[in-house]
This record gives structure tokens, sequence and C-alpha cells, in this order.
């Protein structure tokens, strides 16, 4: 059984590869590229898989799944500007995919203990984009 | 491994109508959709790709090929289009969502590779909202 929890952050980014030309950046990224930065509210779906515990009924606390992605995820990212204030975006270019592979790198361990195992992340930078990740390869992160 | 999925929207007008039926037959398998002046929806659709991470670019995908691909395949030639009369897929087909669905994926699937012409990204899956509650999905292994 699959469980989602939403949570919701804004902040803001660019995306730029030091080691690629301004051009290449422009030509790569478009006006994401933008030195300045812009943001998104971004949205967070956290999906955790496990069976309902046979006492309680749960396949996990959601109290504490709660606790743990704003302690994880929401406090560090909420009004943050990415590529200066959130490691490792100060060397890892905050794209949605990194970004999703970052919130699986701070949440596996908290969600993957007992029960319970973390399934899936899907992060949405607008509504009309929207990247999954499902752990199944180590990120650049 | 990353799936990234972009949404675009068109609005187009068809009318469901099986040549093999009778009259009645469609009235009553179609109902309102087979008002013989067709209707139309704002169409949404959902692109899902596969890939791994380039690691140059952070990105599975170029989401401004994919943009390219899609408007050139699918949202240009169907945008403030009758279905029926305009699309030739549709002259022999009916223009269900499920057979719309099937043939954005032969549409993306034939133009693939001069857009991705590598060993990825791959097209995944399809998925049409007809309406905000009408929503179909078709994998692209599925797809001829």
């Amino acid at each position: 059984m699959l469980i989602t929890r939403k949570i919701e952050f804004s902040a803001s980014h660019v995306c730029r590869n030091p080691r690629l030309s301004d051009e290449e950046n422009r030509a790569l990224y478009g006006m994401a590229a933008n030195p300045h930065g812009h943001g998104h509210n971004y949205v967070v779906e956290v999906s955790v898989e496990g069976i309902p515990d046979a006492v309680t009924g749960m396949v996990l606390d959601l109290k504490e799944l709660k606790a743990v992605l704003s302690r994880e995820i929401v406090e560090p990212y909420d009004h943050r500007f990415l590529n200066h204030e959130v490691a490792p975006f100060d060397r890892v270019v905050p794209t949605t995919e990194n970004i999703a592979c970052d919130i699986w790198r701070r949440l596996d361990s908290h969600l993957s203990n007992g029960a319970a195992r973390l399934h899936s992340v899907r992060v949405y930078e607008t509504a009309d984009l929207y990247v999954d990740y499902f752990g199944e390869q180590p990120c650049s992160a | 491994m990353f799936r990234v999925t972009r949404r675009y929207e068109f609005a187009a007008s068809h009318r469901l109508d099986a040549a093999a039926l009778s009259e009645e037959e469609n009235r009553r398998l179609y109902g309102k959709c087979n008002n013989p002046y067709g209707h139309g929806h704002n169409y949404a659709i959902e692109v899902s790709v596969r890939g791994p991470l380039d690691d140059s670019s952070g990105r599975a995908v170029d989401t401004a090929r994919l943009d390219d691909l899609v408007a050139r395949e699918v949202l240009r030639p169907f945008h403030q289009r009758n279905l029926n009369t305009e699309i030739a897929a549709f002259a022999a087909r009916v223009p269900t969502s499920e057979n719309l669905a099937a043939e954005i994926g032969r549409r993306l699937k034939a133009a693939w590779n001069s857009e991705f012409p590598g060993r990825w990204p791959e097209l995944e899956r399809i998925r049409i909202a007809e309406t905000a509650r009408n929503i179909f999905e078709i994998g692209a292994d599925e797809i001829e």
C-alpha cells in the first residue's frame, strides 16, 4: 500500500553549470539560466510503501511523517535561494531532477526504518512540469 | 532513473459516431457525445519521459526539445480543430480519448528520433484528461 503526503515550499534558483559558457548555459536552460535567479512554488509528493500494522491499522504514523517532511525538507528549503543557501546546490545544478534526488537523500534514512519504505518522490516545479524519482540510481547530489 | 512529465493543453471538437453501428445504436452508446453537430473539450495531455540524469545538465530530458516535438506533432495540428474532419487518423476511427491517446503516442513515437536520437530519454506514457473527471492513460509499449 502507498501513502502519499504533500508539502509545499517556495524557493529561488538558477540553472547554470559553471563548466559551461554563458552562451551554452542560455542554450541549455533558456530563461532558467538568468543569473539573478527566479522562483517557484514547489509542490512535493512523498510516497511511502508498506503493509498496515495489524494493531494500529497504519503503515506509518502520519504525525511522524509530517514532522519529518517539515524538519528535513520544508525548513531547509522554504524561502531560500537554493544555489546559495541549500547544499548541495552550491555545486549541483538545482534542476527539478536534482531536487527530487536531494529530497530522496534527505528522507530515505528517516522513512525506510521499520515496516515502511520510501517509494517515490514527485516534485512539481510548476503545474505543467513534474519529476518522479524512485531511488533507482545514485544521483549526482 | 527519472520520469519527467510535462503537461500541455489544446482545445478541439469531436463527435463520437461508430460507422459500424446504426443511428439508434450510436445514440444509445455515446449519448450526448453523438450529437451530430459535435462538441469540444479543453484537452490536457501529460507526456512522461524516462531517462537517466545527464551529468552536464543535471536533467533527464531537454524539456525545450520535448516542447518543440509536442508542439509540432500534436498541439499545432490538433489545437482549434475538428478531430473528425481535419485529422486523417479519425476519418475512419472514432476520436474517443482512448484512440486520441494512441494517435498522440504514435505521432510522438514516429518523430521521436528527430529530437532524441540517443538511447535516452524514452517515451514512457501519454495521459489525456478529456475533462477533469475523465482521464485516459496509455504506456509507450502499448502503442503500435
